[in-house]
């Protein structure tokens, strides 16, 4: 047992989710109890969907408990087969299908055999993966189901596009920024003349994945979900995959190069034409980007030594912290991710960029360490927000987990060129804010203050009596000085000198009409 | 009574498959009113998972409530249960040093069967704090009922009622403001100042409430036992009101609940007389509140409703709204308990008759899936529905309400009645204003094509 305030990624069975509802027209039905479908909230809510999230459940109740699912897991699928025609159903396990030990991979196949719809049993451990393993093993397993079957069936079309494609993989629902990141990354591809094969599972259509094959290569933007499929693909039919996050311009130059090895690999075989990116680099870099500029302006001069600390996912911490050391000439003291199964990785990643590498999953140990370091600004999740908040410490979201304010509805992709502009705004504003507090701080706050309060107050010569000082403490206390306020207008209008609580609710009801 | 009713009103039955809040989630509110708290979430990722992404803000401010997450070893019985709590416990009565520590037990304690209500007692003696367990999982209850787990639990630490005759003496001049009449305890958790106003509503009426359970402390748990009457506040509360009657020999007083200006006044009006008190001024009450409603009643007369269903204050807002004016077409409710909402469904028969409107069908345990088709040929003015539905319906073109507010806003007693009609006007309002707007304009014909495409 572990006690736990928060955590930084979900349990198991929502990334599997998080993976089926980016698919177009595949179903998820949960094994779950009541009120376990509160990922339909979060997509809902979060994403701001119009549709229904494909996403049910076939309730574990007490007598599924006393005498085991039987023939209700099946005749769930059969019915949300009939009624709504998924290509795919994926059947969710949770925490409680995976103690109550029930055959799911039998109600599946049994399911499968009658069903229209292809049913397969995600195949992932609660007790054993997070979200983020979770929902790369679930993709990976959809996309191995397709091939696999196809495969076997020798209608598989292995021949590569004419012009060079790509897939990208790992672009999906929930993600931090990832619709925008992947319109950045088709753009990025547009300019580099590369055909889009396919985008999973975002958008994707399962009946498409047979053409997976057909790309010349794979582009795995993000760490956490992807690489699996990637592995696949290039242990099955040979395919080469890029897994630099084109993040930064060094990244950036560094993914594009990768890139053009692979798309020239392959060009000298279809005898098309070498192709050579470093102009496009170049001009990028120098002339597109403002953030290269920026980075040499005074501005930036001004961020140079400054101390940060930056937490997040694997990718997303890594890269910012390469980012903010390497081309803002900002120190970052520690650098850490909640990705405990990925560490090797991210130490690998940032070796020489930080001060110091924390591995934890723990806020309160990050809380800590932030407390000790006392940085300029954090680049963390909402997490590390709210501990900047508590420190007046100014912070800037770089990773899930995250709110809806980090769902924004303008474009603010972290990945590509444009990317680069977004987290150069995003650094320079944390930091600048955190110089104006200090002003502030220095000069005793906002000069308006002391007369605006005193303007406001009104109870002179009122008495309230102590029941009803007590009601009063009971009033949240961002609120408390307004209602104070309200209600001691209100006895004067009325001639009341002393407040009771009976005073107090007869203005409240009149305050509130 | 029950036999009465079910004469006139018809309930129906589905599936279940509806979406819901999973009943931990009362430790949100729970943990805030009882400020001596700790709650203890004994379950796995997924329990966290929701509290941590249903309660949002409120995670970051120190919260006294955590998860005891479950690991591997705690499933496969590798490590013991007792030794692994008797830790955390330790840990909380260091860190925050409560009065009392809530276990709130979850589908894996149950799955694995783990003895809380065993374990307890021994740990209580051990480290010195009052544990109360509460089974409050997703295989047996539904969102509020969370709370009347809790409560019930609770009520078995209420003391006996022993100085019931000292305190009715009380000072002379509460005698003479109160009358003397048995003690008169409320339950369910209301917001402070909601419960003054109770309070003070029935002190109006010259009937003192000497306690609520749950009280802003632990510490001032009410005293029950024999002679002492009870009522209930909130219609999802059956099993408080049960145990309050069988375990502590309580006089439940069964009322309608004080939702709205009438329902307030048939919860005092059913009170009163067990008191032999004749109530005073009432009905004028009533009528004032009702006149200061009119600029929000002008709005929804007329108008119909679908509440979907999912935290038991549906038919205490149906019934409201009818006598508002508007027609609902369908009550859904996860759990209905025909015995303590006896008063409740009979105001709801009697508020239909009055009002001429058909009764509403009342669906329990319903399946969102045949509601959404019923809504699409019934093509409601509004829903009130989940959190997961709610903008995919307004996407379709209705117009919705989240269920889950009025379990949060504050809805009782006769000033709060504005905030109930505040809601349900809210989404009416919002939607007329942007009715100019040619591109978010609804088109009723789209919409049907559309749900046809999704169903």
């Amino acid at each position: 047992m572990r006690l736990a305030y928060w955590m930084y990624a979900g349990p198991a069975h929502i990334g599997t989710l998080r993976v089926a509802s980016s698919f177009k027209n595949v179903h998820a039905i949960m094994h779950a109890p009541l009120g376990d479908d509160y990922f339909n909230v979060m997509r809902s809510m979060l994403e701001r969907e119009r549709d229904f999230a494909p996403v049910t459940a076939s309730i574990v109740d007490r007598h599924v408990l006393a005498r085991g699912s039987r023939e209700k897991v099946v005749d769930n699928i059969l019915r949300k087969e009939k009624e709504e025609r998924p290509d795919l159903i994926i059947l969710t396990p949770t925490c409680t299908s995976s103690i109550l030990q029930e055959d799911l991979q039998n109600f599946a196949n049994r399911a499968s055999r009658i069903s229209d719809s292809n049913v397969i049993f995600a195949n992932v451990d609660h007790y054993q993966v997070n979200e983020l393993q979770a929902a790369d093993r679930t993709l990976e397993q959809v996309v191995q189901y397709y091939l696999d079957r196809f495969h076997g069936q020798e209608t598989l079309d292995q021949s590569l596009t004419d012009v060079p494609s790509a897939n990208i993989i790992g672009i999906f629902t929930l993600g931090f920024h990832s619709q925008h990141d992947c319109r950045e990354l088709r753009r990025l591809l547009r300019d580099l003349d590369i055909k889009i094969n396919q985008v999973i599972p975002e958008g994707g259509s399962i009946k498409d994945l047979k053409n997976l094959p057909k790309a010349w290569f794979n582009l795995v933007p993000y760490r956490e979900v992807g690489l699996m499929t990637a592995m696949y693909l290039e242990k099955k039919f040979g395919m080469p995959y890029v897994s630099t996050t084109p993040m930064g311009f060094v990244d950036m130059a560094e993914c594009i190069q990768q890139i053009q090895r692979n798309v020239n690999t392959l060009a000298s075989i279809s005898s098309n034409k070498r192709v050579d990116y470093e102009p496009y680099i170049d001009e990028q870099t120098r002339f597109v980007s403002r953030a290269a500029w920026f980075s040499r302006s005074i501005d930036c001069q001004n961020l140079t030594g400054k101390e940060t600390v930056v937490f997040g996912d694997a990718t997303h911490a890594a890269l910012i912290t390469k980012m903010l050391t390497r081309e803002m000439g900002i120190h970052v003291s520690c650098a850490g991710t909640y990705c405990k199964h990925d560490a090797e990785w991210f130490k690998e990643q940032i070796q020489g960029f930080c001060d110091k590498i924390l591995i934890t999953d723990d806020h309160a140990e990050v809380g800590d360490m932030i407390a000790r370091v006392e940085p300029s600004a954090i680049f963390g999740t909402q997490m590390e927000r709210h501990i900047g908040k508590r420190l007046d410490i100014p912070c800037g979201v770089i990773s899930s987990p995250v709110h809806i304010q980090n769902f924004p509805l303008g474009y603010r992709p972290f990945l590509g060129y444009e990317g680069t502009n977004q987290i150069a705004d995003l650094v320079y504003n944390s930091f600048a804010l955190g110089m104006e507090d200090h002003l502030l701080d220095l000069f005793g706050g906002h000069d308006t203050k002391e007369i605006m309060t005193r303007s406001l107050s009104t109870g002179i010569g009122l008495i309230w009596d102590p029941e009803s000082r007590l009601e009063l403490n009971k009033i949240p206390h961002f609120v408390r000085n307004k209602v104070k306020r309200k209600i001691e207008r209100f006895a004067q209008q009325k001639g009341i000198v002393n407040i009771t609580v009976e005073v107090m609710c007869a203005a409240r009801e009149v305050l509130s009409t | 009574m029950s036999v009465e009713i079910s004469e006139t009103l018809t309930f129906e039955c589905e599936t279940g498959n509806y979406h819901t809040f999973c009943p931990i989630s009362c430790v949100s509110w729970l943990y805030q009113k009882i400020e001596d708290s700790f709650f203890l979430v004994i379950g796995t990722k997924t329990c966290g998972y929701f509290l941590q992404n249903t309660l949002g803000v409120m995670i970051f401010a120190e919260p006294r409530y955590a998860m005891a997450e479950l690991e591997e070893g705690d499933i496969s019985a590798q490590l013991n249960d007792y030794e692994e709590l008797k830790r955390l416990c330790i840990r909380i009565k260091k860190d925050r040093n409560p009065n009392v520590i809530i276990w709130i037990g979850t589908c894996t304690t149950e799955i694995i069967k783990m003895d809380l209500e065993g374990m307890a007692p021994k740990l209580e003696y051990e480290i010195g704090i009052p544990i109360v367990v509460a089974r409050a999982n997703g295989l047996d209850y539904a969102s509020t009922q969370g709370e009347d787990t809790v409560l019930a639990a609770m009520a078995h630490r209420c003391l006996e009622q022993e100085s019931f005759v000292r305190e009715r003496n009380g000072t002379i001049q509460e005698l003479v403001e109160y009358g003397d009449h048995p003690p008169l305890t409320l339950f369910g958790s209301l917001p402070s100042n909601v419960a003054s106003q109770l309070n003070l509503e029935l002190r109006r009426q010259s009937v003192k409430v000497s306690g609520w359970l749950p009280a802003h402390r632990y510490t001032h748990l009410p005293s029950l036992g024999d002679g002492v009457y009870v009522c209930g506040v909130n219609p999802f509360l059956g099993r408080t009101a049960t145990t309050l009657v069988r375990r502590e020999r309580c006089r439940l007083i069964g009322a309608p609940f004080p939702i709205g200006p009438d329902g307030t006044r048939a919860w005092i009006e059913k009170i009163c007389p067990v008191f032999d008190i004749e109530t005073q001024g009432l009905e004028e009450r009533e009528k004032r509140t009702w006149e200061s409603l009119k600029d929000y009643i002008s709005l929804v007369r007329g108008k119909s409703v679908f509440f979907m269903g999912d935290n038991l204050l549906e038919v205490s807002l149906a019934r409201f709204l009818i006598r508002c004016g508007m027609i609902v077409y369908e009550i859904g409710i996860p759990y209905m308990d025909k015995r303590y909402q006896a008063a409740e469904l009979a105001l709801l028969r009697d508020t239909c008759i009055k009002m001429c409107v058909p009764i509403p069908r009342i669906v329990e345990k319903p399946d969102n899936y045949n509601q959404i088709r019923r809504m699409r040929e019934l093509q409601p003015d509004l829903v009130i529905t989940g959190m997961a539905h709610a903008d995919p319906l307004e996407a379709r073109g209705m117009n919705t309400k989240w269920s889950v507010e009025f379990t949060f806003a504050q809805i009782h007693g006769f000033a709060n009645a504005r905030n109930v009609l505040e809601l349900v006007t809210r989404p009416l309002r919002r939607n007329d204003d942007l009715e100019d707007l040619g591109r978010t304009r609804k088109d009723r014909v789209k919409i049907n094509c559309k749900l046809g495409s999704i169903l």
